[in-house]
């Protein structure tokens, strides 16, 4: 790391943060519907948005500032391992195409707004479903801290927020945190809507450049590759194994293939993706996304080469997560490296505000509303729902600024294993109602005990505790926990099932029609624009 | 995969929804699946591609080419709607 402030590069970045901070603001009055104080306006952006929109929404969403500093460093740290993220983009789409029409259209017809919603009307269970909001919530939070875990390592690599007390080591990160806080407070999902174009061309624009620019300077792919091939090739002293490989070796295959379809199982299911998808105005326009969104993933896997640049270029850091800012700063030009950081900065704004939204949504839904305050007014919601982004996003800065790093990367792994035991009850339910409640109840338990523990007792390559892939029972071979758990969580569900049907344990009230689960943007009983839930209505209407 | 039971048992059956076209709709959505979840096929270093090894182009092709296969999935399905929509207009 250069000594001192880079002051080119911190103009820029400061000039591109004032930008997506007067646009936040703007954004209140972006598309603004009459009555806008309930949650369908603040929390789904009236559900209104349209191809593009939710393209960039869900781009500025699914790809965020840690996946663009997590995944090139995971490569830089062990190669092949890391580009586990391409297929596991790639997977994710058709799976998507596949569930998410069919939550849409029931959750339009019934006003749900959170995936717990529809999991309470499906199954007539709040238990359930109040289950799968905690889930949520506790899969989302340490992801919020992450995205400020990624603002911080690109202020560190700049040279500022390095003062000597805590306060002015903070600074920066309070001052990016509470602008963050304050539009997403007064513009909900709107603010990250806008923010996203800004944050997607930026992102654009650096990797476009990175890609071609970087390995020109470096003598082209051919020697980056032969430098990595060497770097992995040697042996750490310690353990006497080689620091990684540049293909996935036999032993490895299981792990990269399990790891990649259970990423893509849980992708779609993290609350806030969930809202956005629920933000957009029809069918369709899911389903065209699920053609137009894999461009992502095609820029996910340019970026992950980055990681091969990284070493090639002799860049050597502590904290693999720097690599990439790192990388940047030796390369780049100073302007350049502060559009670049930039990037990386917006890119956090952007899923960290949606993802407060979600959480705040799946609270103010599933817990005040169903157990606290069940005649809350949709004005009440939405005032209810605000504060508790707020509190969200306040948590998640305590996390990053009182524990270490790893704590949030490690609570994040074990997000996905958790996230991915709500697959049973929520794509099972979108498919049949066969499930019984206390059956899912039950397998959701299970797999999430089984992949808490087994993670827990895992060791990662840098710590003895949560690894994420780790020997699967009966098959003997390594792979993806969440994945052996989620397995799990299905044979318990359904074994319990048969066993209750059996024996008459008493099953919830289904309160959707078949019909409700392909309904359309124009047909009878579902409007253009859903008119907000009803007060008092607490199951459905 | 891990999809469950297509239909529920209290729904009311439509006519034909499961037709040659839907099939083909979903065996598009499949082929990705085997294609990347099958890793011994491509964990290999050549042939490279500008330099870049087997192992990463192979798996970044199949972006586009899962998107297209996305894409015949995406017209089949919609025609697939109109078709029953269109059909439940007459029977109203």
């Amino acid at each position: 790391m250069k000594d001192g402030v880079n002051g080119v590069a911190l103009a820029v970045f400061i000039f591109f943060f004032l930008v997506v901070t007067v646009m936040g603001f703007v954004a209140s009055r972006w598309r603004r519907a009459e009555n806008a104080d309930n949650l369908d306006e603040w929390g789904l952006g009236g559900r209104s948005f349209g191809t593009w929109i939710t393209w960039f929404l869900l781009g500025g969403d699914l790809y965020t500032a840690y996946t663009f500093v997590a995944v090139p460093a995971a490569i830089y740290a062990g190669g092949a391992a890391g580009f586990f993220a391409v297929p596991y983009t790639i997977l994710c789409y058709p799976l998507v195409f596949t569930f998410l029409p069919r939550l849409w259209s029931v959750a339009h017809k019934h006003g749900y707004v959170t995936s717990s919603d529809f999991v309470r009307g499906r199954f007539g269970s709040k238990g359930l479903s109040l289950a799968l909001a905690l889930t949520g919530l506790l899969a989302t939070m340490p992801y919020i801290a992450l995205q400020l875990v990624g603002i911080q390592a690109v202020l560190d690599v700049l040279g500022v927020g390095g003062g000597s007390n805590w306060f002015m080591k903070d600074l920066p990160l309070l001052i990016a945190f509470g602008v963050l806080a304050a539009y997403t407070y007064s513009a909900g999902l709107r603010a990250p809507a806008l923010i996203a174009f800004v944050k997607d061309a930026l992102i654009y624009i650096v990797i476009i450049v990175a890609i071609i620019y970087i390995p020109i300077k470096l003598g082209g792919f051919e020697h980056i590759f032969a430098k990595a091939g060497d770097a992995f090739a040697q042996k750490n002293p310690a353990t006497g194994k080689p620091r990684g490989s540049l293909v996935s070796g036999p032993d490895a295959q299981w792990a990269y293939a399990t790891l990649a379809l259970g990423s893509a199982m849980a992708l779609f299911l993290y609350p806030h993706s969930v809202t956005a998808v629920l933000s957009s105005k029809s069918r369709n326009v899911i389903r065209r996304n699920t053609t137009i969104l894999p461009l992502y993933s095609l820029m996910l896997g340019l970026l992950a080469m980055l990681g091969f640049m990284a070493i090639a270029a002799g860049v050597k850091v502590k904290n693999g997560q720097l690599a990439i800012p790192q990388l940047f700063e030796d390369m780049f030009p100073d302007w350049f490296t502060g559009v670049a950081f930039a990037a990386i900065g917006i890119g956090a704004l952007v899923p960290a505000a949606i993802m407060s939204i979600a959480a705040a949504n799946l609270f103010t839904r599933n817990i005040y509303k169903d157990f606290i305050k069940p005649d809350a007014s949709p004005e009440h919601e939405a005032k209810v729902s605000k504060l508790a982004s707020l509190l969200v996003k306040v948590g998640a800065l305590i996390f990053v600024l009182t524990m270490d790093k790893t704590v949030a990367i490690n609570f994040q792994l074990l997000g996905g294993i958790w996230i991915l035991q709500t697959v049973p009850a929520l794509v099972g339910g979108l498919f049949t109602r066969w499930f019984h409640r206390w059956g899912l109840l039950a397998g959701w338990a299970v797999g999430m005990t089984y992949g808490t523990w087994r993670a827990y007792d895992t060791p990662s390559a840098t710590q003895d505790h949560f690894g994420n892939t780790n020997l699967i029972p009966f098959i003997g071979e390594k792979g993806y926990i969440g994945l052996t758990a989620f397995a799990l969580n299905v044979i318990v569900a359904v074994v319990l099932t048969l066993v209750f049907k059996a024996t008459g344990v008493r099953d919830g009230v289904d309160e959707t029609k078949p019909s409700d689960y392909t309904a359309d943007a124009g047909d009878p009983g579902v409007a253009e624009e859903l008119p907000p839930a009803t007060a008092g209505a607490t199951g459905g209407h | 995969m891990t999809e469950p039971p297509m239909e529920p048992p209290e729904s009311g059956r439509r006519a034909a929804v499961v037709t040659v076209p839907m099939i083909v709709a979903g065996v598009c959505l499949a082929i990705p699946f085997v294609a990347m979840l099958w890793v011994g096929s491509y964990a290999r270093l050549t042939p490279t591609f500008i330099g870049i090894p087997f192992f990463y182009w192979y798996q970044m092709a199949w972006v586009p080419i899962s998107t297209g296969l996305t894409v015949i999935a995406y017209v089949i399905v919609r025609r697939h709607e109109r078709a029953h929509k269109a059909e439940a207009g007459e029977r109203a």
